[in-house]
């Protein structure tokens, strides 16, 4: 685990907060580039995706399409949900039953 | 009822559907922090201090698999960095306010506060109260976030072994459930793609570098499709 945690947090306050401050508290001597507010649309998506594929597709640290790998059918399972019906909940708790009766099946 | 007391209370009401929403999430998050061995105080820290949900959930994941601090203060500076655009947005209606309304208000900003503040300010301005109102809005996100994310906490405490029983997972379909609606458009979908890509490629960089790098490939590509998609509408419309 990372260490200390205590400075993990204190980064994370200091560089959110100053986000939230940088225009409401600074606005009139900044400027938001137009660019920048395009790249930001596509931070989510690249952020969780590159933390879902590699815990989908090689949980134990190589690549695992095999029957014993659960992660991947649930996180089908929850994605397709999501992409059906918009709706995150039932998706998660769907994803959740396919992985768990993956593992009790093989 | 004073007109002060009545905007904060509008203020709460309308936030409700976003704290029904939060709840779930709350206690997801507390629950998994603590199934991935991070101690009780710091998830608290986590919710009361940083409060902001996704970047909350990314750090539980890279502390769990020992990301170097650096990494930790990049990515929730990536992931927060759209909080910057709704200060920029809201910046008009608080201009002229002193600054004891100005830096609790920032500490407060959420996707779900400036969505609702947002579109009450554009109707109606700040002559009925407008602060009060996002005041109001931001006390009741932010005590909503602090019960989960307790419920959560206690939760992952009286189930030990949480992990084991495949909890790790519920981050995966978490995050998994909150990207494929998005994938409809084709730019965000070469972003995830080519994010995804990398990931799975430089997983063995030490620290979780590998994550840094995919982000940036990821919105990298984001911004090709979307000019690709841009020249071919204009050829269409030649």
């Amino acid at each position: 685990m990372t260490q200390p945690l205590w400075l993990a947090i204190l980064g994370m306050v200091v560089v959110t907060y100053g986000i939230r401050l940088s225009f409401l508290v600074f606005g009139h001597r900044l400027a938001f580039p137009p660019a920048l507010q395009r790249a930001l649309r596509y931070v989510p998506a690249a952020v969780l995706t590159a933390l879902i594929v590699p815990m989908a597709l090689a949980p134990q640290g190589d690549i695992d399409l095999s029957l014993a790998n659960a992660y991947l059918p649930g996180t089908l399972v929850a994605g397709a949900v999501a992409f059906y019906s918009r709706q995150t909940l039932p998706a998660i708790v769907l994803g959740f039953i396919a992985y768990g009766v993956w593992r009790w099946l093989f | 009822m004073n007109p002060t007391r009545s905007a904060l209370l509008a203020g709460v009401r309308d936030t409700v559907p976003m704290l029904v929403g939060a709840a779930p999430f709350g206690v997801i998050f507390g629950t998994l922090a603590i199934a991935s061995g991070i101690p009780a105080w710091a998830v608290l820290a986590l919710s009361a201090l940083v409060f902001a949900g996704s970047s909350q959930f990314v750090a539980v994941s890279l502390i769990g698999g020992g990301a170097a601090l650096p990494v930790i203060w990049l990515t929730t500076f990536v992931v927060n960095l759209r909080h910057a655009l709704y200060s920029a947005s809201l910046l008009p209606y608080v201009r002229d306010l002193p600054a004891r309304w100005r830096w609790p208000l920032a500490f407060w900003l959420t996707d779900e506060t400036y969505a609702v503040v947002e579109h009450h300010l554009r109707a109606h301005g700040t002559a009925q109260g407008g602060v009060w109102y996002w005041l109001g809005s931001s006390l009741a996100m932010y005590l909503n976030w602090q019960l989960w994310t307790v419920a959560g906490v206690l939760l992952g405490q009286s189930v030990p072994g949480l992990a084991s029983l495949g909890l790790d997972f519920a981050m995966v379909a978490t995050f998994a459930a909150i990207v494929a609606p998005q994938l409809r458009q084709y730019p965000v979908l070469a972003a995830a793609l080519a994010a995804g890509a990398v990931a799975l490629l430089a997983r063995h960089l030490p620290y979780k570098l590998g994550l840094m790098l995919a982000a940036l490939a990821g919105v990298g590509a984001g911004m090709l499709a979307e000019r690709l998609a841009a020249g071919r509408t204009q050829e269409e419309q030649a």
